[in-house]
């Protein structure tokens, strides 16, 4: 079993503490919700969690190593993600950034092979957003951090992302925090629910 | 007798530079009729990214130069040409921008509430509604002070509502105003909302998010790929939600998390690719022969408006 954890984590951008003696934990079998008020700092702990935050105190651990350079176990799917791929690559080039994943998991997520020589503009947010969570994916993945994922789509496409995610992550036991503000939807998919302010002080 | 405001058979496309000298055509809205009353809120329910905002845009006259418009708007029966829209926004017309970042972050909030004035004496009288509006919303004077980037969202949404209402308008367009809010911003933003609908305004509320549209509005246009596919009541989702006719509105009021989370195959195509026919038949698991290759016209139907060939009616 893998377990993600946070100790002791302080971060704020100058004097505005954000993330005051942060403790957290999760294993990789486990699906957690994470629900705060808006400005509580919740996108600021994925960024931290995830290393594109990097001058925070305090530890974050993956079976108690720390990430040192190479590919990140513990990875983000933002809300955009128009804005996290490169608009002159085409859609093969941005997955295979990461890896190649089989016919059956590109099936599992709808992916049409036509899809393949398009750029990012050519496509909808939601068919990106299956490129982007496909390629967070890869097999070295042991954590996935979704931070509002689902909030820019609309609902028949929220179910279906999530479906096709979390029958992946269960299956290749990926540990995945789902940041949201809505509160049905974290009651509908995940283990656990856990509030910003009972882990920070 | 003729509605507050009518948009009929409105499209809107963009001639867009593709591959070097090679120009495409992109629609953004199709065929788009709709209504709006006094005393009424209109929810337009669209996914992100879907030109719901150019309706907007188009009502107000401010679409971009390359935008290519067709069909109608008219307010109170009379034809907007672009005289008339230029006349009537920001005073019968208002609108309500999507976020802060519309806001000058260089000027201090009165100032850009109140706008340019002539002269003096107007000037007067607009500081002194001003601050009758932002005390209205629990602004306090030291708001008046501040500049943008001071302000909370809340706050800040407050402002843009304020600005709205400076020149008593008849019609409101809102363009998103909820995202980005917490519950509790939401739930004021949504009463102020409701308030200005009962003291006479008629407003279009242009959304993605579908609890904003059944909180607030009265009927609800769904917009698949830029095609109006249903105009509805807005208490038809509720329950099981046998009452929505089309089958794409039926699958994403069952798909929300609070009622089935119920899984639909196939999804929404970009702009870039719109289907022939309906443009939903791709998806539509109640398809029949013409949906492949006629566009189905708007029609009224138990009272709601929808464009398909083999609509939900026996509440199945």
């Amino acid at each position: 079993m893998d377990t993600l954890k946070a100790e002791n984590v302080n971060f704020g951008y100058g004097s505005h503490q954000i993330l005051k003696n942060l403790n957290f934990e999760m294993n990789n079998n486990q699906v957690i919700g994470l629900f705060g008020d808006s400005g509580s700092g919740k996108s600021t702990l994925c960024k931290v969690l995830t290393g594109f935050i990097n001058d925070y105190e305090g530890n974050i651990t993956v079976n108690g190593q720390k990430h040192k350079g190479g590919y990140n176990p513990i990875q983000l799917i933002y809300q955009h993600p128009e804005k996290v791929m490169n608009p002159r690559w085409k859609m093969k080039d941005v997955l295979e950034e990461s890896w190649m994943p089989d016919d059956s998991l590109l099936d599992e997520f709808g992916i049409k092979r036509e899809w393949f020589g398009r750029y990012p503009s050519e496509l909808s947010g939601g068919e990106l957003q299956r490129f982007s969570i496909l390629r967070s994916l890869n097999p070295k993945t042991k954590f996935i951090i979704a931070d509002e994922i689902s909030t820019m789509l609309d609902a028949v496409t929220q179910v279906q992302i999530w479906e096709s995610l979390l029958t992946v992550a269960r299956k290749n036991e990926v540990g995945v925090l789902v940041v949201s503000h809505d509160k049905n939807l974290l009651n509908r998919i995940c283990d656990d629910i856990v509030y910003l302010a009972d882990i920070t002080d | 007798m003729s509605k507050l405001l009518e948009v009929e058979k409105l499209s809107i496309s963009f001639s867009q530079y593709f591959k070097g000298l090679e120009q495409r055509e992109l629609k953004v809205l199709s065929d788009l009729t709709m209504d709006v009353d006094d005393h009424e809120i209109l929810a337009v329910l669209g996914s992100s990214g879907s030109g719901k905002s150019l309706l907007a845009h188009a009502i107000l006259g401010i679409l971009p130069s390359n935008a290519k418009i067709a069909g109608s708007i008219r307010y109170k029966g009379k034809e907007m040409d672009d005289e008339l829209k230029e006349e009537l926004r920001g005073k019968k017309i208002s609108f309500i921008p999507q976020s802060v970042n519309n806001l000058n972050p260089l000027m201090k909030v009165k100032d850009q509430v109140i706008g340019y004035t002539e002269s003096e004496e107007e000037k007067q009288v607009l500081v002194k509604k001003q601050r009758e509006i932002f005390n209205q919303y629990n602004l306090s004077e030291e708001v008046d002070e501040m500049y943008p980037f001071q302000l909370s969202g809340g706050m800040a949404r407050k402002v843009l509502i304020s600005t709205a209402l400076l020149n008593d308008p008849e019609i409101i367009i809102a363009d998103e105003p909820t995202p980005g809010l917490d519950e509790q911003a939401v739930e004021e933003t949504i009463n102020n909302l409701v308030e200005l609908k009962e003291k006479g305004i008629g407003m279009i509320l242009i959304t993605h998010d579908i609890h904003t549209a059944i909180e607030t509005s009265d009927r609800i246009a769904i917009l698949y790929l830029g095609y109006v596919i249903e105009i509805t009541d807005t208490k038809n989702f509720s329950g099981d939600g046998k009452n929505l006719l089309h089958p794409y509105t039926r699958s994403l009021y069952r798909a929300l998390p609070e009622t089935h989370f119920e899984l639909t195959e196939g999804h929404q195509p970009s702009y870039q690719h719109i289907p022939k026919g309906c443009p939903y038949h791709e998806n539509c698991p109640h398809q029949v022969r013409e949906c492949h290759y006629e566009l189905p016209e708007l029609r009224e139907l138990n009272g709601t408006v929808i464009r398909c060939f083999n609509p939900l009616v026996d509440g199945e």
